[in-house]
């Protein structure tokens, strides 16, 4: 059982037992770093087919990758470092996992061009903490790449030397924030530095630095083979490629299912084999935690693209989408979120790290049945006082989930505060929510 | 303080690094430790501290802030569940009850033969396996209805009693 459930590039033909440079080899890996370091390409043409592509960071913020790229000084004298992020620690996300385990050589070359690109000459791969064998297995790809002359000093005998590590997270969600990730391998708290200066000009060690997601470095590699501008076709003008999307909650085949941007939603919750249960779809979380949550009819009317979600009022995020049935109560789902952003909040700005502990506590009375007919207003207001006022995005992504969810299912929140009760009986909820794992 | 194996699997992690960076493998190095102590106590902090030419408390800070570090004894056995929002959409409540209805105990407690101890964990980057649970922070076991999570126990109490003989 896997959640690999629909691969059609970085997740093709791969997984549990196909997984090793040699099955990597078998699939075209390696041909594109083989090319670039035989055929002795110019950096700069790297980051231009990488711009080509309009290939966007797949760690949630979308930023154009060629772009970031093109930030780095790579004549800059001395060490310089690319970064992966796989601190995939955004609830509903889970598709780095899956491309860790399942083709994790992808990635390592993906690193390797970027380096190349950028003049780098060592990176670090940041692990969730929680997914100790995918870090315990990612180590062993290393030392395949590194015996087979793939990784390490003179790559394939091009004078171009690279190597790469892996670094255990140990449970801090913020870490994933990259200038938090930079201090954790540092070896200090994880709390996010002051931008700017960015990472390209003070990143790890002081140094210039590059950070991308997991599924970012690991589509270089297809992107180069095909071409940026066959890469960019692949999805929609300004959202070029595929991308894997994590499904979770309420279908009743959750995984992870690739496909290219531009997709209907509808198309990808069919192949989720449809809302659990036959039950009637309620609202959809479309791009991990941290996004506005959209009620049905208007995520089914979406594509699965930056643009389309955010024009529908959301963001495309990480590509985790969390589908909610009419059996969920969206209060106690946003009590939830809320917990979660109060407890990992790093603490180091006030806004922040009192403003999160006001929204839980608030969600949670109107939750219980003991909110006040001005707390709508409150959550309001505290979040007006967080957003724009911390030191990084945490602050916005505690504040999203409370004003979307408010916004679109006040009726809800009303009723939890007048009636002092759930719109969706208790029973009708927990039968909802049960264990439901395919035989 | 450490066994030779620790120390060689420390070293090991501090060559990661450039040099003059060894504060780098902090977290690996209480990692370890951690494996090795079952928690972390002040001595081995302390100890982590001079081996790696930090000062304590900055060890210390790392200790404290990542939770995934135990800075009190826990039982032989720590299962985190994971009970955020996916998860919770598909069991992981159900499966947190089960758990602590089969020990008899709540979130952050320990069995009294000192066998388990349940934590509620947060997103572990695997909602599509909910519900989702962490042993040790080593072992991740997935999709696990209530009669796999009851084998998995009885796995456990079995691998203990195995160790114990020994
Ligand atoms: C609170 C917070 C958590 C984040 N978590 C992650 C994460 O788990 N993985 C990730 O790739 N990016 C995460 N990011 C985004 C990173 O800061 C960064 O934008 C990203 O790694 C850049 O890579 P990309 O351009 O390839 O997406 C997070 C940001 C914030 C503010
Ligand atoms: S916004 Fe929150 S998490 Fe981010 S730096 Fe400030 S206190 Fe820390
Ligand atoms: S919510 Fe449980 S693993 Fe993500």
């Amino acid at each position: 059982m896997t959640t690999l459930r629909l691969g059609q590039m970085i997740l093709k033909d791969c997984g549990e037992k196909s997984w090793r440079l040699a099955d990597y080899e078998a699939r075209g890996g390696y041909q594109a770093l083989r090319r670039v370091l035989q055929e002795q390409w110019p950096p700069e043409r790297i980051v231009e087919e990488v711009k080509a592509s309009a290939l966007r960071g797949r760690g949630g913020a979308g930023f154009p990758t060629g772009l970031k790229w093109s930030f780095m000084p790579r004549q800059f004298p001395g060490e310089k470092y690319v970064v992966c992020n796989s601190d995939e620690g955004e609830p509903g996300t889970f598709k780095d996992r899956d491309i860790l385990r399942y083709n994790p050589h992808s990635v390592i070359e993906g690193m390797t061009l970027a380096a190349y690109a950028m003049g780098a000459s060592r990176g670090y791969n940041y692990i969730h903490g929680e997914i100790y064998e995918v870090y315990e297995r990612f180590e062993e790809a290393i030392a395949e790449a590194r015996a087979a002359g793939y990784l390490g000093e003179n790559i394939l005998g091009s004078g171009f030397s690279f190597e790469l590590y892996a670094h255990l997270g140990y449970g801090a969600y913020i870490c994933g924030e990259e200038t938090a990730l930079l201090e954790s391998i540092e070896g200090k708290k994880g709390q996010p530095r002051f931008k700017p200066p960015f990472p390209a000009s003070y990143g790890l060690y002081g140094r210039p630095t590059t950070i991308n997601n997991t599924e970012t470095f690991a589509s270089i590699p297809f992107l180069l083979t095909m071409g940026g501008e066959a890469f960019h076709r692949l999805g929609k003008p300004n959202n070029g490629g595929m991308k894997i999307f994590s499904v979770s909650g309420h279908v009743n085949r959750p995984g992870n299912y690739e496909l290219p941007l531009g997709t209907p939603f509808a198309k990808l919750l069919e192949l989720a084999g449809g809302v659990r249960g036959g039950r009637r779809l309620k609202a959809v979380i479309p791009g991990g935690s941290s996004t506005p949550v959209l009620p049905a009819a208007v995520m089914m009317e979406c594509t699965l693209d930056y643009d389309s979600l955010a024009k529908a009022g959301s963001m495309l995020g990480s590509g985790a989408v969390i589908v909610m049935d009419e059996t969920t109560c969206m209060v106690r789902a946003l009590e939830r979120l809320s917990y979660f952003y109060y407890e990992e909040s790093c603490g180091q700005c006030t806004p922040c790290r009192e403003g999160t502990g006001w929204l839980y506590r608030v969600v949670h009375r109107i939750e219980r049945g003991e909110g006040r007919s001005e707390d709508l207003d409150l959550l309001q207001r505290v979040t007006t006082q967080i957003m724009g006022r911390t030191i990084c995005a945490l602050g916005e992504a505690a504040s999203l989930p409370v004003q979307s969810f408010i916004n679109h299912f006040r009726d809800e929140f009303l009723h939890h505060i007048e009636k002092k009760c759930c719109l969706v009986p208790r029973e009708v909820q927990r039968a909802g929510s049960e264990i439901a794992v395919e035989a | 303080m450490l066994s030779q194996e620790a120390l060689a699997r420390i070293d090991r992690e501090i060559a990661k690094y450039p040099p003059g960076k060894k504060q780098s493998a902090v977290m690996a190095a209480l990692r370890i430790a951690q494996e090795e102590h079952g928690w972390l106590s002040q001595e081995i902090i302390s100890f982590v501290a001079e081996y790696l030419e930090m000062p304590p408390v900055a060890v210390y800070e790392v200790a404290t802030f990542y939770n995934m570090f135990d800075l009190k004894p826990v039982g032989r056995y720590k299962i985190t569940v994971c009970t955020n929002l996916p998860c919770a959409l598909s069991g992981g409540e159900h499966a947190a009850d089960h758990l602590k209805e089969r020990l008899g105990i709540g979130f952050g407690e320990t069995t009294s033969d000192g066998l388990f101890t349940l934590k509620e964990g947060e997103c572990m980057g695997a909602c599509g396996d909910a519900p989702v649970i962490l042993v040790n922070n080593r072992r991740m076991f997935c999709r696990m209805t209530r009669e796999r999570l009851d084998s998995l126990l009885e796995s456990l109490r079995a691998e203990s009693e195995e160790k114990g003989r020994r």
